[in-house]
């Protein structure tokens, strides 16, 4: 079910304001790729526009293309409610509907496609999803509390739950562990260490041993200055990056020295 | 909610600035807990004055009350406010069945769907609509809307006549209970929407999100996001609406042509009355007694006013688990 994604010269705007420029990029099905940069330079506006989430913004807009398996999402004929429905995303802070229970939550993404779901398939499936986001054991026996009595970090995996239950091609994180302790942090990275071997995982962080920790390859963002559009400055294998960066204003990013 | 946790020793540098910012305190907490005070108050007094002025009418005998020409032959109080209570309930309760769709209708438009400028002028136009004075809502209603709608009446009775709702043949002109509703729910159509609509904007940014990234359509993002955490505010601005309609006097006055029955029948005359239209009615020639009964039954719509209220945030209360305050 992972898939390839691949970016030709993107350019993305709000309004006239060009926000991130000339971004070409391969992602790899069933890897983990991090987006890491300063501030400010694009990385998470670049994430929502691999499911067109930027467009929720009034003014908002690309050039170039970004193909899924050689469909490009951008056509004429795709529906960016189709292309959500593919391409899951987890937010920076956690979002589980205060409305619904544990269990609703879960399923939330599921009814949207497929209202009629038997009783029986709804909880094998509400079970799969949360054992996939390791949270079963501790939710299992109150499935029908509002998802807002969790704790951050419990809410956190019950978001990917209800990402992953809708069996996405690719998992979008913006930020995933970022209002999260150290112990919940944990949690996420082990989980995002195995949802890779069913998904393909873009993940923006701002935390430089986490990138390193989880992804295999990992990409900088930078901005030149305050008005100027974000770019991607260089992307390879997270080793290579975190160790023998080709470009200066990388090393002088990982290593701390700005940023 | 929480309370901040006191320091048993304070900082010496702070102890210089403390007296003043305790006294600020105190007059703030004084005048707050006495406008929370004087609200209990106030209810407290029109209560006991309701109940000491109707308690001539409560108590006085039968025979003494059958003397009072609108007054049912038994003199029995309770059956001559049962159908009033009865009718105050059907205009209010139609009044909100016509006017909720509508005002979340309307709510989620300005908020949700019209570009900036609309939603603007529109809101403004909704505003502008609580401003009429519910006289001039009464003349439209009895010599514009009524000869307007009774075809469509009319036309209501003879297809869904079957329905005793909608038992015909509806009355000309149609000074009717379903016209009063009408009327009524144009009235209290702001006060809901604006309510409604302050609470859809409140939705967090993060649960639209939420549900978009999931693939939701707008209207599917706004069946799981946006209705679902303004539920408990649209209730309150529901009643809020009810709340007017329980107690409008001039427009049912000058539209309903008033009976005394327990009659659903929407379309027909002399069926219906409200508590508060009967007071204004026939207060001006009661005899003392006579106003004594009328108090009473005006102390029967402050107590239904109460109970209404108190089932919504019962309704409300019910779920607060769920509400997303948490």
């Amino acid at each position: 079910m992972a898939q390839r994604i691949d970016v030709k010269d993107l350019d993305v705007y709000y309004g006239s304001f060009k926000a991130v420029a000339d971004v070409s990029m391969m992602i790899e099905p069933r890897s983990v790729t991090a987006l890491i940069g300063p501030s400010g330079c694009g990385k998470s506006t670049f994430l929502r526009t691999l499911n067109r989430m930027h467009e929720v913004l009034p003014g908002a807009r690309v050039e170039g293309t970004v193909l899924m398996d050689g469909v490009d999402l951008y056509g004429n004929d795709v529906d960016p409610v189709a292309v959500r429905r593919q391409i899951g995303m987890v937010f920076q802070r956690p979002n589980p509907f205060p409305t619904m229970s544990i269990a609703e939550n879960v399923l939330a993404g599921v009814r949207l496609n497929n209202r009629r779901i038997s009783k029986s398939d709804a909880e094998t499936l509400v079970e799969q999803s949360l054992v996939g986001a390791n949270l079963w054991k501790e939710v299992k026996d109150r499935l029908d509390r509002p998802g807002s009595s969790l704790s951050g970090g419990q809410q956190q995996r019950l978001c990917i739950a209800r990402a992953i239950a809708v069996k996405p091609q690719v998992l979008l994180m913006d930020e995933p562990a970022s209002a999260l302790d150290p112990i919940s942090t944990l949690a996420i990275e082990d989980l995002i260490a195995e949802l890779k071997n069913d998904y393909t995982i873009v993940i923006v962080t701002h935390n430089m041993q986490q990138a390193a920790r989880v992804s295999d390859r990992t990409a900088f963002f930078n901005i030149a200055g305050t008005g100027e559009p974000g770019r991607l400055i260089e992307m390879d294998d997270t080793r290579t990056m975190f160790s023998t960066p080709s470009v200066q204003a990388t090393e002088d990013y990982i290593s701390g020295r700005f940023g | 909610m929480t309370t901040e946790p006191t320091t048993s020793t304070p900082p010496p540098a702070r102890e210089v600035a403390r007296p003043q910012r305790d006294r600020a305190g105190r007059v703030f907490a004084g005048l707050s807990t006495g406008a929370g005070a004087l609200i209990l108050v106030v209810l407290a007094a029109v209560a006991g004055f309701l109940l000491l002025e109707a308690w001539p009418a409560i108590t006085a005998p039968a025979e003494q009350l059958s003397r009072i020409s609108w007054i049912p032959a038994d003199g029995s109080l309770l059956t001559y406010v049962g159908p009033l209570i009865f009718g105050t309930l059907v205009a209010a309760f139609l009044a909100l069945l016509l006017a909720v769709p509508v005002a979340i209708g309307i709510a989620l438009f300005i908020s949700h769907y019209a570009p900036r400028r609309l939603a603007n002028a529109l809101g403004y136009v909704v505003d502008l609509l609580a401003a009429i004075p519910s006289v001039v809502y009464g003349l439209w209603g009895g010599l514009v809307l009524a000869p307007l709608v009774q075809p469509v009446w009319q036309w209501l009775s003879e297809t869904l006549g079957w329905i005793p709702l909608f038992q015909g043949p509806a009355a000309t002109p149609a000074r009717v209970m379903m016209t009063v509703g009408v009327v009524l729910a144009v009235m209290i159509l702001p006060i809901i929407t604006a309510v409604s609509r302050e609470v859809f904007l409140q939705t967090p940014r993060l649960h639209e999100e939420a549900a978009l990234a999931l693939g939701a359509t707008r209207w599917e993002m706004v069946r799981m996001a946006v209705l679902p955490f303004g539920r408990s505010g649209v209730i309150s601005a529901a009643m809020l609406g009810l709340g007017r309609a329980l107690g409008e006097t001039m427009a049912v006055l000058m539209i309903l042509s008033p009976g005394l029955t327990y009659s659903l029948a929407l379309l027909l005359a002399g069926r219906q009355q409200t508590i508060a239209a009967n007071i204004a009615l026939q207060f001006p020639e009661a005899s003392p007694l006579g106003v004594s009964a009328l108090i009473a039954t005006g102390l029967a719509l402050f107590v239904i006013t109460l109970a209404v209220n108190m089932l919504a945030r019962w309704v409300v209360a019910r779920r607060a688990d769920f509400s997303g305050a948490n």
